[in-house]
């Protein structure tokens, strides 16, 4: 079941007396239980584009559909009504509140959500030495180490079991040994609940631990590869084939309501 | 406990010093005001303290005086008019001048409020202990208990004054023979003699005076009906000629630079509020502007803005609490160590005006913050401009 669908987005700012386009005609969908890799250069459009698809940013045209639901359509209370229930996020950086301990932090999302019972605060727990923290439930922030902080911040964007998880460069700040434990803890959490999930990254070490990589150039989708396929063609953007139908993930008509 | 109070109470005990530190500078704001008020309310009431009490709910000035009490002369004659008119109880005149208490050991003479009243009439105030004074009892003397206290005399002793007259001092025996309660009057603690004796020790140019009715500065008026203050004030100036008749509280705004300082002070104190103000409006913008991109990023993760608002704004009204109340306690700590000749009065009202408000500045110092706490953009938390 498709649980992202993004119709030809479109972002485009003002410059001068023209405009830029950061994200120029983007389709793409992701099903439930897929973990989707969003790679490019900088400047390519990867965060606004996730910024769009997190309904924080409007497109300047196209739609996109969150579990079946149209993220663009809907007024600004109810997208942060909505986002808080049913998106995740990690971030690159000030991920977590800087004085709440990482239990706290997780749990936090069960009081935004109305959710903070004794089932919820069991979840957490739970979610927390699941991520391998059952030691550092009561520490703050600053007193776990940048992995730590991580796996955190993706026990919290799991906690409220959204459809979509977010995460922009969750692995900027880590050394490769953190960064394979992160996103290998985010793989599997994402395969065994059942969610989808849009990791941004410029790491291609880390693409083997996705089901499909994402390749934006200049704002555009330059191509759609598995991890399987020869990732050669992503350091080398000119020599990309056409996007196939088939490696969007969809076609429109499959999730639009 | 709402996502806000968990919030703001989580921050404020995981940074303790920080929010501490800041509630002693407003404890400090606190003091600084409440002292200001104290200050304002002692050097007030040293001025108006006596006119305030005044037994009498009139005062006649001569009428070219324009309520300067020292420029004004009241004869026996105009006090003898104005007792004559209906609805008038009693006339007292009133003598006003200053004098010293020397002291041994070397400290400097006490200077005290020298006020000449005619025994049993308005002007005389009542006694707390022992009598008030009678009509022939010229070396008698009624002392208010700040003197009692600072020169360490009770009814029965003596005490000394000092007076110029001429070039020289002169030194007065006067038995006190009673003590009435705080009665400043130009910023000094008074004592009070009958008229005849008040006009021969006041300070003079050549010895003499102390005839039977001298002329006094102005003369207290005491009304059959109390509550007839703004017409009998009418029927006085228009019936006995060459006066002006005003109530106490005219009487005291008019003393010697009672209304410039009341005025300074209050100033001092609005521009101590709007210090106040502004030091409790930059902390917590400091403080916002630090918290940027983690406010951003508990935007972007659901938080509404009502809770990020009213986690500031309770922060805010709790540190501004803590700092308010432990400001007060140690203004009232320090208050009661105070020498009583010091003027700091803390008086429940002007203190209360000056807690309340300094609650009132720190919400309001910090709604620019929280303002821009609601502005902040949740793709800050990505790293995205607006």
């Amino acid at each position: 079941m498709i649980a992202l669908e993004a119709q030809s987005i479109v972002k485009t700012y003002p410059v001068g007396d023209g405009e830029v386009r950061a994200v120029d005609d983007v389709s793409f969908c992701i099903q439930e239980g897929e973990l989707v890799a969003l790679v490019g250069p900088s400047g390519s459009g990867k965060t606004t584009a996730v910024a769009m698809l997190a309904g924080l940013l409007r497109p300047t045209s196209g739609n996109i559909f969150v579990g079946g639901e149209e993220l663009t359509a809907m007024e600004e209370t109810k997208k942060a009504r909505f986002r808080k229930r049913n998106i995740g996020f990690t971030f690159q950086q000030n991920n977590l509140v800087s004085y709440l301990t990482a239990l706290e932090n997780v749990e936090l999302m069960l009081r935004l959500n109305g959710e903070f019972d004794a089932a919820g605060r069991a979840r957490a727990r739970e979610l927390l030495t699941l991520l391998g923290l059952e030691e550092r439930l009561h520490v703050l922030p600053r007193q776990l180490s940048g992995g730590q902080q991580q796996r955190v911040a993706i026990a919290r964007s799991l906690i409220n079991r959204p459809n979509l998880v977010l995460a922009d460069e969750p692995t900027a700040s880590l050394d490769t040994e953190r960064a394979v434990q992160v996103v290998e803890t985010l793989a599997d959490l994402v395969h065994e609940q059942r969610r989808a999930g849009v990791m941004v990254t410029h790491d291609l070490r880390l693409v083997e631990y996705v089901d499909r990589i994402i390749q934006m150039v200049d704002g555009r989708l330059a191509r759609i590869v598995s991890p399987d396929d020869d990732l050669s063609c992503l350091t080398d953007p000119a020599s990309c084939e056409k996007i196939t139908p088939e490696a969007l993930g969809c076609s429109c008509e499959d999730s639009t309501p | 406990m709402s996502t806000a109070l968990h919030l703001a109470l989580k921050e404020i005990w995981r940074g303790l010093g920080r929010f501490l530190l800041f509630s002693l500078v407003i404890a400090l704001i606190t003091l600084l005001i409440l002292f200001i008020a104290a200050l304002g309310e002692g050097l007030g009431a040293g001025n108006r303290e006596y006119l305030e009490k005044l037994n009498g709910q009139l005062v006649a000035y001569q009428d070219t005086a324009r309520l300067n009490i020292a420029s004004s002369r009241i004869d026996c004659d105009v006090r003898r008019a104005l007792s004559g008119i209906k609805g008038v109880e009693a006339v007292g005149g009133v003598g006003f001048s200053s004098v010293a208490i020397p002291r041994g050991g070397g400290d400097d003479p006490f200077d005290v409020s020298l006020i000449g009243v005619e025994p049993g009439k308005p002007g005389e105030p009542p006694v707390t202990k022992g009598n008030t004074l009678a009509r022939r009892s010229a070396d008698r003397v009624i002392v208010d208990k700040t003197v009692a206290l600072v020169m360490n005399v009770d009814v029965g002793d003596t005490i000394t004054v000092r007076s110029a007259q001429g070039a020289d001092y002169e030194f007065y025996p006067l038995q006190v023979v009673g003590i009435t309660s705080s009665q400043k009057y130009a910023i000094r603690p008074s004592i009070f003699v009958p008229i005849a004796t008040w006009d021969k020790i006041r300070p003079k140019a050549a010895v003499g005076g102390g005839v039977d009715e001298p002329v006094c500065n102005v003369a207290a008026i005491r009304l059959q009906d109390p509550n007839q203050i703004e017409v009998m004030g009418q029927r006085l100036m228009e019936r006995v000629r060459k006066v002006e008749v005003v109530d106490r509280k005219t009487a005291y705004e008019n003393t010697p630079g009672y209304s410039a300082q009341q005025s300074t002070l209050t100033t001092q104190n609005t521009f101590a509020l709007l210090i106040g103000l502004l030091v409790i409006g930059g902390f917590f913008q400091i403080q916002t502007l630090q918290k940027v991109p983690q406010i951003g990023m508990l935007k972007a993760i659901g938080t509404p803005n009502g809770v990020v608002a009213a986690a500031a704004m309770i922060q805010i009204i709790l540190v501004t609490l803590l700092g308010v109340i432990v400001g007060t306690l140690i203004a009232l700590g320090v208050a009661l160590i105070f020498p009583p000749n010091i003027p700091i009065i803390f008086e429940p009202r002007s203190g209360a005006t000056a807690v309340i408000s300094i609650l009132l500045i720190g919400p309001l110092g910090g709604l620019v913050s929280v303002r821009y706490s609601l502005r902040v953009e949740p793709l800050i938390a990505l790293g995205l401009d607006t």
